[in-house]
């Protein structure tokens, strides 16, 4: 049997620091004392879900067996939500080129840098759902409201992204650039962009995907759509029927990220 | 003609005075070497009279083939357009990575070209042409087509040499264009450079890190020490004892890799021969 003695020669193992015990407990205390406090007002019951088993199980078979007599209806929504996810981000990453630049620090000065931020803020903070339940007011039911909600959400989240992409390129190629001559806006097209590029691709598929599934709840508000179908459904107790919608949903918003996953590798 | 003349320039950063009252002045045609240990300010020099950064409020004014490109610490006029008759070569040669060999060359044009086209990415037959020739000259035109990130070191740096000739550049200012290349890329660099200098009359003027490239590639010398000039003259007055005298300890780090060897060698084997055995080694530099 071999023990470590310790010999003076050894290097030593450093003393515990208090001061990193006592502030990560401190941390601990907090984060619970945070969960307590929310306790009450989330309406927390988990015993519910014990208690009312026999209900809820009553409740999901109704759901069995899915019925997919309308089938070619439920794909044809299906569609109309694809083509309003389709224009909706289009439209979005044109004007988030313009934006996501103009809201770049190393790129434009404050005095541009910060108003477009603070609009790209609202546009972002607001939910797609609000934007499309005051669409429909503005415009009229349908997927035209729909596209609008998406496309202004989306300006906002992806001109973020977009500059936070541009914040991080090599200022270098630029000053090579501009030392030929040229002006900023070739700066922005020969040394920006390309820098960019693969990232911005990137990002712009993934809000893709997430735009076809935020737009298949837009229905729900009336702005067109596969959420339509399914909030009538919900509503008239067809569960057979919305067990069908749900499945088609998740099959195509699947199969969609699959293929925008394997989009995005072949770029970056 | 002048090509370069910079008066009583100051350049501050933070609490660093980076150039002090600095005056220096350029012939046309003249290949000339900018020397001095990492810190010294020969790159602060090079990206003012490129007009890239600007000097302190109120010190100095430079001006390039006559004309200003900055005065009292702010940035002439129609600087860009101005920009077109100098070409930058820069130490990490400052090329668009994920572009052509040959967009990056054409990016030259851009200060003529109209932008209406060169904004659309459109580029005449005439000027690739001429991008083509600018890559033969620098012997990288089979490359043309590579991405530039795909080059060496060596020819990234050409390729940027190339796009200064497609500027037009009358004016070439070399940032470190050989502290980040090994000893044959370095050479085909300083002798793209000296062609160009010789063939169509461009000024050049390179900063180096390292004394003994000074002195087979340009006539004449400015060494720079703590922002200030300390030497202006024929490169080959420049002796060890010199190098000593106006460097101090800084000076061993002057000399190329080899030479610093060597030297280092010929101290351990000689010492008192040392000073007679270096001033033999420069002479012989000088004669290359």
């Amino acid at each position: 049997m071999t023990t470590v003695t310790h010999r003076n020669s050894d290097p030593q193992t450093p003393p515990r620091d208090l001061k990193r015990s006592v502030i990560s407990l401190v941390g601990w205390a907090l984060f619970f004392m945070l969960l307590a406090w929310s306790w009450e007002d989330a309406d927390m019951r988990p015993m519910d879900l014990f208690n009312d088993a026999a209900n809820m199980g009553q409740f999901a078979s109704g759901f069995f067996p899915p019925d997919f007599t309308e089938w070619k209806m439920y794909v044809s929504e299906i569609i109309i939500t694809f083509k309003i996810a389709v224009w909706g981000t289009v439209l979005a990453i044109v004007f988030s080129i313009p934006f996501g630049i103009m809201s770049s620090e190393n790129i434009v000065p404050w005095w541009i840098c910060q108003p477009t931020r603070r609009l790209m803020d609202m546009f972002r903070a607001i939910n797609e759902m609000v934007f499309a339940m005051l669409f429909v007011v503005a415009v009229g039911l349908g997927p035209f409201a729909g596209v609008l909600a998406l496309w202004v959400h989306t300006t906002g989240v992806l001109a973020k992204l977009f500059s936070e992409a541009v914040e991080s390129i090599d200022p270098r190629p630029i000053e090579g650039i501009r030392a030929t001559g040229a002006n900023a806006l070739h700066e922005i097209i020969f040394g920006v962009i390309p820098q960019v590029l693969p990232l911005w691709i990137s990002y712009s598929l993934y809000r893709f995907e997430s735009n076809v599934r935020s737009a298949t709840v837009l229905g729900i508000v009336g702005a067109g759509g596969i959420g339509m179908l399914l909030w009538e459904y919900i509503r008239g107790f067809y569960y057979a029927e919305t067990a069908a919608v749900m499945i088609l949903i998740i099959v195509s918003v699947s199969l969609l990220d699959l293929l925008s996953q394997r989009l995005r590798k072949l770029v970056t | 003609m002048v090509a370069i003349s910079v008066r009583n320039l100051d350049k501050t950063f933070g609490r660093n005075k980076a150039l002090k009252n600095v005056s220096v002045e350029l012939d046309e045609k003249e290949m000339v070497a900018l020397i001095g240990a990492s810190g010294s300010g020969k790159s602060t020099l090079i990206r003012h009279i490129a007009g890239l950064v600007v000097s302190d409020k109120g010190r100095g004014e430079i001006n390039v083939f006559g004309t200003a490109i900055q005065k009292d610490g702010t940035l002439a006029k129609g600087v860009r357009k101005h920009r077109r008759e100098i070409g930058v070569v820069f130490q990490q040669f400052n090329l668009v990575g994920r572009l052509t060999v040959l967009t990056n060359v054409l990016m030259g044009v851009l200060g003529v070209a109209p932008s209406w086209r060169t904004l659309l990415g459109i580029f005449t037959n005439e000027e690739k042409q001429k991008a083509m020739n600018a890559l033969g000259r620098v012997g990288i035109a089979s490359h043309a087509a590579q991405r530039s990130s795909n080059l060496s070191g060596g020819q990234q740096q050409r390729a940027a040499i190339a796009r200064t000739i497609v500027q037009g550049a009358k004016l070439i200012l070399a940032d470190e264009p050989i502290a980040s290349l090994d000893p044959a890329s370095s050479r085909k660099v300083m002798d793209n450079l000296a062609h160009v200098n010789r063939e169509d009359g461009v000024t050049v003027l390179v900063s180096l890190h390292q004394v003994d490239y000074a002195i087979k590639y340009c006539p004449r010398t400015i060494a720079m020490r703590e922002g200030e000039v300390v030497f202006d003259g024929p490169s080959h007055r420049l002796t060890p004892e010199f190098l000593q005298e106006i460097y101090g300890a800084d000076s061993i780090e002057l000399l190329s890799p080899e030479e610093q060897r060597r030297k280092a060698e010929s101290k351990r084997a000689d010492q008192p021969a040392q000073p007679a055995a270096d001033g033999d080694l420069v002479l012989a530099y000088a004669a290359r």
